[in-house]
């Protein structure tokens, strides 16, 4: 048991720190964080990865991938996280290019990865609809044979960055026989083709990131179906775990929770900071010492990944301890913002306004609270613990 | 980065599991605990002969040369069958202090008789005002002319009576709670002005008051520099609370799947339990608890076996980690048997008691969150 690093990890991580601090500017940081130059500024910084080749770590080298090994993983986001870089925008890159590259065609792999390495395609995710959340396989979007095509009727509903995207990812109903997971078809969509409305949904933040997809006798090309007709369920099961152990965001909150820290050593109570309050102080290092556990539970998962283990239920878990601990962190912050937790966007300069992250803070605890709701609700990661893990 | 072990130390964590399944039952455990010793003389023996007592001891006493890693090994395994025997105060504790302390000549005179079993030690560190501050001592150990005398009072000293060899810890010089100007001396437990008052506690472990009266030792028995005492009491409780908590993941993974087997025979409303929802989800809570804890385990060893400065922080949040879940687990796996966690007949109870026990031992998960904090934020 050691994990030491050694003289090579030590300079990929000098690496990693110096190419993060030359290439996410400031200029490129403010445009990221303004709602009408996010999308423009997400596509050039992920070019600038691209280019970087540094844009797809988790992919098999021969699609793109680095070809690091776990724990160059761990230090690439590690710094990434220490440097406040945002994380890429996950849709395209690790959640459908997996689903692609392990269960697409040749020609769909050719077709669509490369777009993805390059930013060239925004994608979507289409698996919630208005009447399926938790029971994910209740799903009734419909897609009918049409000669050598699908035709798709139905809705997808909390779609994030809908309003951006290219492409989205679908699962939908091509048979009501038999069990509910049967009889799902994984489907890709061009969001220019006719019959596509999006409608947006503006979310507790304030914002609008999440929409409603409605499919009208959507037309989609056989061509662009993954695998087998009615396997779909199987090739998205495979992507969920995937898509969990990214979840737990453990290098995001360690940065995170070091911010909140400094912003308590600016606010004042009674003479004295807030940071040396100690009662503030044990409710930081509540969240400090369930993040210090989470890091290794995370790592030795990664281990057992890495060993030819597949990331099982124990992605759950992360999932669930991840976005547990993101919350709290959420939560302190709006007490260290105190009176200005409540402050709404609005035109005044900091001076005038007397304050520098009451906005943020509200905004990034309202949506947080979606983070225990969305990936699998918190309570359903439970219940695939309790039947993979406990055998339940 | 890895989490392997290496082969010695499967083929040693094998050994001590084997031997802990089929040779230390729950009913004998018990009738160990119950007697008048509070410990077993052969099973001692037999654990000198299966080379377990010379684990953390450097090689050229004859010991083993293990790392923290293989320590934690066996003490997970001692904590899943519940062990009684003296291994924390004998081998953790006085031989940790003689190990970092002794001058050769007590070294080379004791250490191979721990290994051998033929010396049981103690370490007498506590008194009654001082809960968990090492640095609280007034037992003091004054200078004559045959070298110091010994007069105070320490108490709940684990393995006191079944000792051979005391470590004391006195103040030579300075005000009750300072760090400076503690020393450790080692006493014969037969020395003259030695009295000891046995009793037992409620994991089954037998602990000591012992009065110290005008006890004489020689100037070579002081172990360190004169009043450099508690630097060498704080590395051997930072190093016994990773034993410890190695001990108490061993008695959570116990209850965790002591409770999960339990729900799934005990039928009510003509279904198993474990078919409720409510209760399952305790039970990944549980489950989260263990891997959580085991997670910090493994990043306090790792810190510890690499010198990294850290090492200190990840242990206090260790400790606060084995309180904090411990206390979950095993709350939670009386709740869930029901009456029957309430019966002494059953092992979950005596697993709870050493839990709590481990738990308090050199601190609690407030006394080291609170050193958490002034490491981390002060």
């Amino acid at each position: 048991m050691d994990t030491s690093f050694s003289e090579q990890d030590i300079a990929f991580r000098d690496e990693v720190r110096a190419f993060f601090a030359a290439s996410y500017d400031e200029e490129l940081r403010s445009r990221a964080a303004n709602v009408d130059t996010f999308k423009a500024a997400v596509v050039e910084w992920q070019r600038r990865l691209h280019k970087q080749g540094w844009i797809a770590p988790g992919w098999p080298v021969e699609h793109g991938g680095t070809g690091w090994n776990s724990t160059q993983k761990f230090i690439y986001e590690s710094e990434r996280a220490a440097a406040g870089v945002r994380d890429v925008v996950p849709f395209g890159l690790t959640m459908v290019a997996p689903v692609i590259y392990t269960f697409g065609t040749d020609e769909q792999k050719e077709k669509f990865l490369p777009r993805i390495l390059a930013t060239d395609d925004w994608w979507c995710q289409g698996y919630s609809e208005p009447g399926s959340g938790s029971d994910l396989a209740s799903l009734k979007t419909k897609a009918e044979v049409d000669g050598d095509d699908y035709i798709i009727n139905g809705a997808k509903v909390w779609t994030t960055y809908a309003q951006y995207a290219d492409w989205i990812f679908c699962l939908v109903r091509t048979s009501s026989e038999g069990r509910k997971q049967q009889g799902i078809t994984f489907l890709l969509i061009d969001m220019k083709t006719p019959g596509i409305t999006v409608n947006p949904i503006v979310s507790i933040d304030n914002h609008h990131s999440l929409n409603e997809v409605v499919f009208e006798n959507v037309r989609v090309p056989m061509a662009n179906r993954i695998g087998e007709q009615d396997k779909g369920w199987t090739y998205a099961k495979a992507l969920l775990a995937h898509e969990r152990t990214g979840i737990a965001g453990v290098a995001d909150s360690i940065r995170n929770l070091g911010e909140v820290r400094r912003f308590a050593e600016q606010e004042v109570n009674g003479g004295k900071t807030l940071a040396s309050d100690p009662m503030f102080q044990s409710r930081l290092s509540n969240i400090e010492i369930e993040l210090m556990a989470l890091e290794y539970t995370e790592l030795r998962v990664l281990a057992t990944v890495a060993a030819g283990g597949a990331p099982g239920a124990e992605s759950s878990m992360l999932k669930i301890k991840g976005t547990e601990i993101q919350q709290a962190i959420q939560s302190l912050r709006m007490e260290v913002a105190a009176y200005y937790q409540g402050v709404l966007p609005n035109d005044l300069a900091e001076e005038q306004l007397g304050h520098s992250f009451g906005s943020a803070a509200r905004q990034s605890y309202m949506y947080g609270r979606a983070a225990t709701v969305y990936g699998g609700s918190n309570e359903i990661q439970k219940n695939i613990i309790a039947k993979a893990v406990l055998g339940l | 980065m890895n989490f392997d072990f290496t082969e010695e130390q499967i083929m040693l964590r094998d050994s001590v599991e084997r031997y802990m399944r089929e040779d230390y039952d729950f009913e004998k455990r018990r009738e160990i605990a119950d007697s008048e010793q509070g410990m077993s003389a052969d099973n001692w023996q037999t654990f000198a002969d299966l080379g377990w007592l010379s684990i953390p001891f450097a090689e050229e006493h004859g010991g083993f040369g293990g790392s923290a890693t293989d320590t934690m090994l066996v003490m997970e395994e001692f904590g899943k069958g519940l062990l009684i025997e003296p291994y924390l105060a004998t081998v953790l504790l006085f031989g940790a202090a003689l190990q970092k302390g002794g001058n050769k000549e007590v070294q080379d005179t004791l250490i191979p008789k721990i290994i051998d079993g033929s010396c049981l030690g103690a370490l007498a560190y506590l008194e009654r005002q001082s809960r968990f501050e090492l640095s609280d001592v007034l037992t003091t150990a004054v200078a004559d002319s045959d070298g110091y005398r010994l007069n105070g009072e320490k108490v709940v000293v684990f393995n006191g009576a079944n000792a051979d060899q005391l470590i004391v810890s006195a103040r030579t010089s300075g005000e009750q709670s300072d760090e400076d100007g503690i020393s450790l001396f080692l006493v014969a437990a037969s020395a003259a002005g030695v009295e000891c008052s046995s009793y037992k506690m409620m994991d089954g472990q037998r602990v000591a008051n012992i009065v110290l009266k005008d006890v004489s030792v020689s100037a070579d028995k002081l172990l360190g520099e004169l009043g450099g005492g508690h630097e060498i009491l704080t590395a051997v409780e930072m190093e016994a609370n990773l034993a410890l908590a190695a001990e108490a993941l061993g008695i959570m993974g116990q209850l965790n799947a002591k409770t999960l087997e339990y729900t799934k025979t005990r039928e009510q409303f003509s279904v198993a339990i474990s078919s409720f929802q409510a209760l399952q989800h305790r039970m990944v809570d549980t489950f989260m608890d263990y891997e959580q804890t085991k997670s910090l385990l493994y990043r306090a060893v790792c810190a510890m076996t690499n010198g990294e400065e850290d090492a200190a922080t990840a242990i206090h949040a260790l400790k606060v980690m084995v309180d904090r879940a411990g206390t979950r687990i095993y709350a939670e796996a009386i709740q869930l048997h029901g009456g029957m966690g309430l019966t002494d007949e059953l092992d979950v109870g005596h697993y709870a008691k050493r839990l709590m026990m481990i738990i308090t031992t050199f601190g609690n998960g407030d006394y080291h969150q609170a050193k958490f904090n002034a490491i981390r934020y002060n």
